[in-house]
């Protein structure tokens, strides 16, 4: 494989990005969006190429590129690490970049900033690919915080928005928390391997594997336990898992186009990929896994109840996104890496396609967001409503479409997986498929169908978007709808060999490969099932409700006001935080800001000591004396004292 | 008797530059008035050329000719070419100042051009004669360079107390090359080696020579205590001057030390650390301690150039390839860092007006922020602030401390790093949080705009690629 | 005969005495410049000493560059010395002493 042809992958959106974001006023929006739009799609295009060298050429590439510096025998390198793994990566993410920047044009086209947003996503593009493609920590490293980074921009895009203020700083504390256990692991990783590649690390993770140590006095911890549970810390983060979850609803302050992109699609998988390209050192550890698999199980449940009580059209979105997360988080835990990267493409897919056709109801509806102030707009945004039913269809798991297949498989690896935890977590994913068809529909019914309660000023047409934004809809529901056909040869076949590494214990994935004997039969198979009949009624239940019989939705809210009022609460989360983790931090700060740092360091020591270096100074230039023979006599006095020193 | 031909294509660079070195001086002698933008254009004609025949012999052989007094070899070639590249920079800042205040005709570029064949020569040098030849080539030029605004008191003040200092010193060094001969029988560098490495030699003889190259070798620097002369002449002397004294010079003289401490008295090691470690704590104390109380910028510079000696000597003192190479970086990057410092001064200025006092950039953020941004990244990099480069230059001689295990000279390096930190961070204080006294315009014509951003982005660049350089001073050393 | 040491003690002395000049004098630049030619010569005088006790023609040789050399810097030192006259109307040491600090 070529690395120039790598390298453009990479290259393309920053350039993209440098242009539109540096010359944005020079080449006007026209050009921005253009070159911007020209940069992501020559990276797409060149992933397919790629996709197709790496799966039908079995041509693989890990290579440096760049070393930056060396220091020991450690070195910081940038370089790339091109398996079935990446492939699959780079084109889930160009892709859904692609059709974001396409839809952006239509979106944002009234906006100031649109230059800058230009410029943001491209860049996003250019960090997430070099995240995928790095074959050494400190690249995944650099990669992470770029994204999450952007992440922050693009949340506080409006930035004379409060809200977005403060969301994007709720953002950037919370990955904080996440990177700091993210980067331990990382130091962890290089303390015991010696080595940031991502080769020699899994050569000598069953070396690892035997090692212990004792941090608290006898206590013997092991080492791979306790680096992959710091590794997952940072995935905790950046995937939105609880109880580092409550940046991500917020986060819905920013603009559309990136809570598809960023909040969906692509940067919240982050630590689902991590995870998976770090298969060979979790799968040393049970009780990693088993961590990963309570935690993915917790944020599938609670957080699809929320999605419940959400009247804002995008934060209904937003938790379904963390309860399918949830999903993905518990198929690493039992060992199903492929199904939960496949889950992971299906929903970028059919999670951007629903931001979007929201944003698409958004615009045309003058940016309200409210769920309660819309209904009965089927028959005015028929693409709108027809990709959205595609979206929906795919996110409960109807059979045959996209989501069917991955969620199916997940449901039933849980069930077999040997995994401390894992019936937990087959009864949590179990309810929440029907929390989430309940969901799901309760948002497209009360958005498309029901009673109009919109109103329009100034008695403008209720019409579709621009073209611009229409395209990337049906773009994307294609996948959403047909993708799951690919999961014979992704997930079965031997797609991830030499790439994902399973212990012959932990894998459950090869049962089912006994098992299956095509698309067909799996989709008959489906419709037999538990999770299926759960789905059917999650539908009936959200079509009775607020279909049918709209105020036994009000006497319910009526019956269940403590159970309401803790989900509108967020299960107390943010006020924990606020009150007890902000409030707290912030008391202890003052107290060691006032005497450490305003007395102790700043009065004693950073003012103390340059007081008399000032003082020093002053002095010491009266040497200068501006006399020649001064002069001369200093070096005749160098000329003594080397003299004296060195040679008598 | 036998003739031996001389091989002269290893000297092709330095033959080429004396020729049209006397052109130039020719030329700026008969053209009189009107000379200046001919000797400009015909002296940097002269280094491109110069700078193009080193790069071509770059991959051919190399070897010791003119009867063991001269020598091509990786370490030479990449020096003579940074040196002529740094003097392209800094004789296209010195054009715009010398321009705009219709100072001296073709006489600067024609002495710049013998400095800068004389800095050739000392990089080249293998043999004591020729190595003072350089030197004294050079130092003759600067001299003369120094005094040339004929009407300022101050500048032909600076020129006397440099002439006299540089003299002493050359003397000094001669002294010391005296003794060295007398102990050892020879005055070329090999052979100097081998008859120390054969023994029998008086130690305490040899270490009373070796004294006294030091200071040779020191006052070239500016290493504290043979180091007065700096502040006054950075001070005195017209901008571009100091410009030019300070930039490449500076490499003639690291090439200095190479040859005569490593190539020739490597086996000496154990005396010359000894000194270099006196000098080089002496000089990150004083220079850093006394820019603080600096109001003029070129003073404060002066200073740091003698903090920045120290930082250099520590690499070389180590005496690892290691360290070599880590002084090596140091040197280019701070003659690329210098030049876009006294560079932006002469941009800053205009005719009648120095730029040169700390006030005169007071709120500089306000009226050209660009500019100011471009001034952030020098004194970044002067500070040793990540990404700049000069960060990897104190990172790469502190390393090479801590592997010879002077942990103690590493941490007193450290500390003084964050004490020079101190007034470059002021800079930017009063570039960027103090308010502007006068609306001074920037007068400076595009191309000398671009030529400085280009040198502070190159310091920007070279801070975030910098192992292509660094694998080259490595390479060199290996 | 005299010894090689003989020639290197009146070497030592004169430079020592050039040194002291340097510093001690506080008048007249024209008397720096005549000390460093004194350094130089007694430079000399012990290159030349070496070379004749160890056969070694270099060291003379070396001499005669050290030689050319002295007079071109005596000659830019006269220079500067003239265009310092025309400014300060002065050559006295102790009044060069606006550059300080």
């Amino acid at each position: 494989m070529n690395q120039n042809l790598l390298l453009i992958i990479v290259l393309a959106p920053l350039l993209g990005s440098i242009i539109s974001g540096l010359l944005g006023k020079q080449v006007g929006r026209m050009w921005s969006h253009r070159v911007a739009i020209a940069g992501v799609g020559l990276a797409f295009i060149i992933s397919i190429w790629v996709f197709k060298l790496v799966v039908f050429d079995d041509q693989t590439y890990n290579g440096q590129v760049y070393q930056w510096m060396q220091v020991g025998s450690i070195s910081f390198e940038i370089g790339f690490l091109i398996d079935s793994l990446t492939a699959i990566m780079i084109l889930v993410v160009t892709f859904v970049s692609l059709m974001v920047h396409i839809y952006t044009i239509g979106y944002m086209h009234h906006d100031d900033g649109y230059t800058r947003f230009f410029s943001y996503i491209s860049l996003f593009t250019f960090s997430m690919l070099m995240l995928v493609m790095s074959n050494n920590f400190m690249q995944l490293f650099f990669g992470w915080e770029a994204v999450g980074l952007i992440s922050y921009l693009l949340i506080g895009f409006w930035y004379k928005k409060p809200m977005a203020i403060y969301a994007n700083l709720k953002a950037f504390l919370v990955n904080r928390i996440g990177d700091f256990g993210f980067l331990l692991g990382i130091a962890a990783v290089l303390m015991y391997a010696g080595s940031l590649d991502y080769v020699q690390v899994f050569i000598q993770a069953p070396e690892i594997a035997k090692k212990t140590i004792s941090i608290f006095s006898d206590v013997q911890w092991s080492v791979m336990s306790l680096t992959c549970i710091l590794l997952f810390i940072g995935a905790m983060g950046k995937s939105a898992q609880v109880p580092l979850h409550v940046w991500l609803p917020d986060s819905m302050e920013g603009p559309t186009p990136i809570s598809a992109l960023i909040h969906a699609a692509t940067m919240v998988t982050a630590g689902i990929f991590m995870v998976t390209r770090m298969s060979p050192l979790f799968e040393f550890s049970d009780t990693a896994l088993s961590v990963i698999l309570v935690v993915g199980a917790t944020t599938a449940i609670f957080m699809g109840f929320m999605g419940l009580v959400q009247n804002d059209i995008k934060r209904v979105i937003a938790y379904s996104t963390l309860s399918q997360l949830g999903y993905m988080t518990v198929a690493l835990g039992a060992s199903a890496y492929a199904a939960g990267m496949f889950h992971l493409m299906t929903h970028a897919f059919f999670k951007a396609l629903l931001f979007l056709a929201a944003g698409s109801v958004m615009i045309s509806l003058n940016h309200e967001q409210d769920i309660r102030k819309m209904g009965g707009l089927r028959k005015y945004l028929p693409i709108t409503y027809w990709t959205s039913l595609i979206g929906s269809l795919a996110i409960i798991g109807f059979p045959g479409m996209s989501g069917f297949f991955s969620k199916d498989l997940i449901i039933e690896s849980e069930h077999i997986s040997s995994i401390t935890g894992h019936d937990f977590a087959y009864f949590a994913i179990l309810i929440s498929v029907f929390i989430t068809a309940l969901y799901s529909f309760r948002l497209f019914f009360l958005v498309f169908h029901g009673q109009e309660h919109f109103t329009l000023h100034n008695g403008k047409q209720l019409h579709e978007p621009s073209i611009a934004v229409r395209i990337p809809l049906i773009l994307l529901a294609i996948p959403s709808a047909v993708g799951g056909m690919f999961i014979g040869s992704i997930v079965f076949g031997d797609f991830f060999d030499g790439v994902i590494l399973v212990l012959p214990e932990h894998n459950v994935l090869a049962y089912f490969g006994e098992e299956y004997h095509g698309l067909v039969s799996f989709i008959l198979h489906g419709l037999m099932t538990t999770p299926f009949l759960l789905a059917l009624l999650g539908v009936s239940v959200a079509y009775i409700i607020y279909v049918k019989r709209p105020n036994i939705a009000v006497r319910l809210r009526q019956r269940f006001t403590w159970f309401h009022k803790v989900l509108v609460n967020k299960y107390g989360f943010d006020n924990f935080n606020d009150k007890v983790l902000a409030g707290g931090s912030r008391l202890i700060a003052r107290v060691f800001w006032k005497i450490g740092d305003l007395t102790l360091i700043d009065g004693v020591i950073v003012n103390g000591s340059a007081k008399i270096v000032g003082l020093a100074a002053r002095m010491v230039r009266h040497i200068q004396t501006g006399y020649l023979y001064h002069y001369a006599f200093a070096m005749i006095l160098g000329v003594w004292l080397l003299l004296t020193l060195f040679v008598v | 008797m036998i003739f031996q031909v001389i091989n002269m294509s290893f000297a092709l660079p330095e033959i080429f530059m004396m020729v049209m070195a006397c052109i130039v001086l020719l030329v700026s002698a008969f053209m009189g008035k009107d000379s200046s933008s001919v000797s400009y254009w015909l002296s940097q004609f002269t280094l491109l050329i110069t700078a193009f025949i080193i790069y071509l012999s770059i991959s051919g052989t190399g070897g010791i000719t003119f009867y063991g007094s001269y020598i091509k070899d990786p370490l030479s070639d990449i020096l003579k070419l940074s040196i002529c590249i740094i003097n392209i920079f800094v004789l296209s800042y010195s054009w715009y100042y010398l321009k705009v205040r219709n100072l001296f005709n073709g006489e600067y570029y024609a002495l710049a051009t013998f400095a800068t064949l004389g800095m050739l020569i000392m990089v080249s040098s293998t043999h004591f004669i020729t190595l003072y030849l350089g030197l004294e080539l050079l130092s003759l030029c600067l001299y003369a360079m120094v005094a040339m605004k004929r009407k300022s008191a101050m500048a032909t003040e600076a020129a006397m107390k440099y002439f006299i200092l540089g003299a002493l010193a050359s003397g000094m060094l001669l002294y010391g090359m005296s003794i060295i001969y007398g102990a050892t029988g020879s005055l070329s560098l090999a052979s100097i080696s081998t008859a120390i490495q054969i023994g029998h030699l008086d130690n305490t003889v040899l270490s009373f020579g070796l004294v006294f190259l030091t200071i040779g070798i020191g006052f070239k620097f500016g290493a504290v205590p043979f180091h007065m002369w700096l502040p006054d002449v950075y001070h005195g002397a017209p901008t571009a001057v100091t410009l030019f004294i300070s930039t490449a010079p500076k490499i003639a003289a690291f090439s200095m030390i190479m040859r005569l401490f490593v190539d020739g008295l490597e086996n000496l090691h154990q005396y010359w650390q000894g000194m270099l470690i006196v000098l080089s704590v002496l000089s990150m104390i004083i220079g850093n301690v006394v820019a603080i109380a600096q109001t003029n910028l070129k003073r404060m510079l002066a200073y740091s150039t003698i903090s920045h000696v120290g930082f250099l000597l520590l690499g070389v003192l180590s005496g690892t390839n290691e360290g070599y190479a880590a002084s090596m970086f140091y040197v280019l990057i701070y003659a690329l860092t210098t030049s876009g410092s006294f560079g932006m001064i002469i941009l800053m200025g205009r005719n009648g007006f120095e730029a040169d006092n700390i006030s005169d950039y007071k709120g500089m953020n306000e009226r050209n922020p660009w500019f100011a941004f471009m001034m952030l990244i020098l004194m970044f990099s002067m500070a040793g602030i990540p990404p700049m480069a000069g960060f990897y230059t104190k990172l790469m001689v502190i390393k090479s401390l801590i592997s010879v295990d002077l942990i103690l000279l590493a941490i007193i390096a450290v500390l003084m790093s964050v004490v020079g930190a101190f007034y470059y961070l002021r800079m930017i204080k009063v570039m960027y949080f103090e308010n502007p006294i006068e609306q001074i315009k920037l007068q400076a014509p595009i191309d000398i705009r671009i030529l400085f951003s280009s040198n502070a982005l190159l310091v920007l660049l070279i801070g975030i690629f910098p192992s292509s350089l660094m694998t080259i001073c490595i390479t060199i050393f290996s | 005969m005299i010894a090689l040491s003989d020639y290197l003690i009146l070497g030592a002395l004169l430079f020592s005495l050039s040194i002291a000049g340097v510093f001690i004098n506080r008048k007249n630049i024209i008397i720096l410049l005549m000390c460093i030619e004194l350094m130089l010569l007694a430079v000399n005088l012990n290159f030349i000493a070496f070379s004749y006790f160890a056969n070694d023609m270099a060291g003379q040789v070396f001499v005669f560059f050290i030689l050319t050399v002295a007079a071109a810097e005596a000659a830019i030192g006269l220079a500067i010395l003239v265009v310092l006259f025309r400014n300060l109307n002065t050559i006295s040491v102790a009044e060069l002493n606006t550059l300080k600090g």
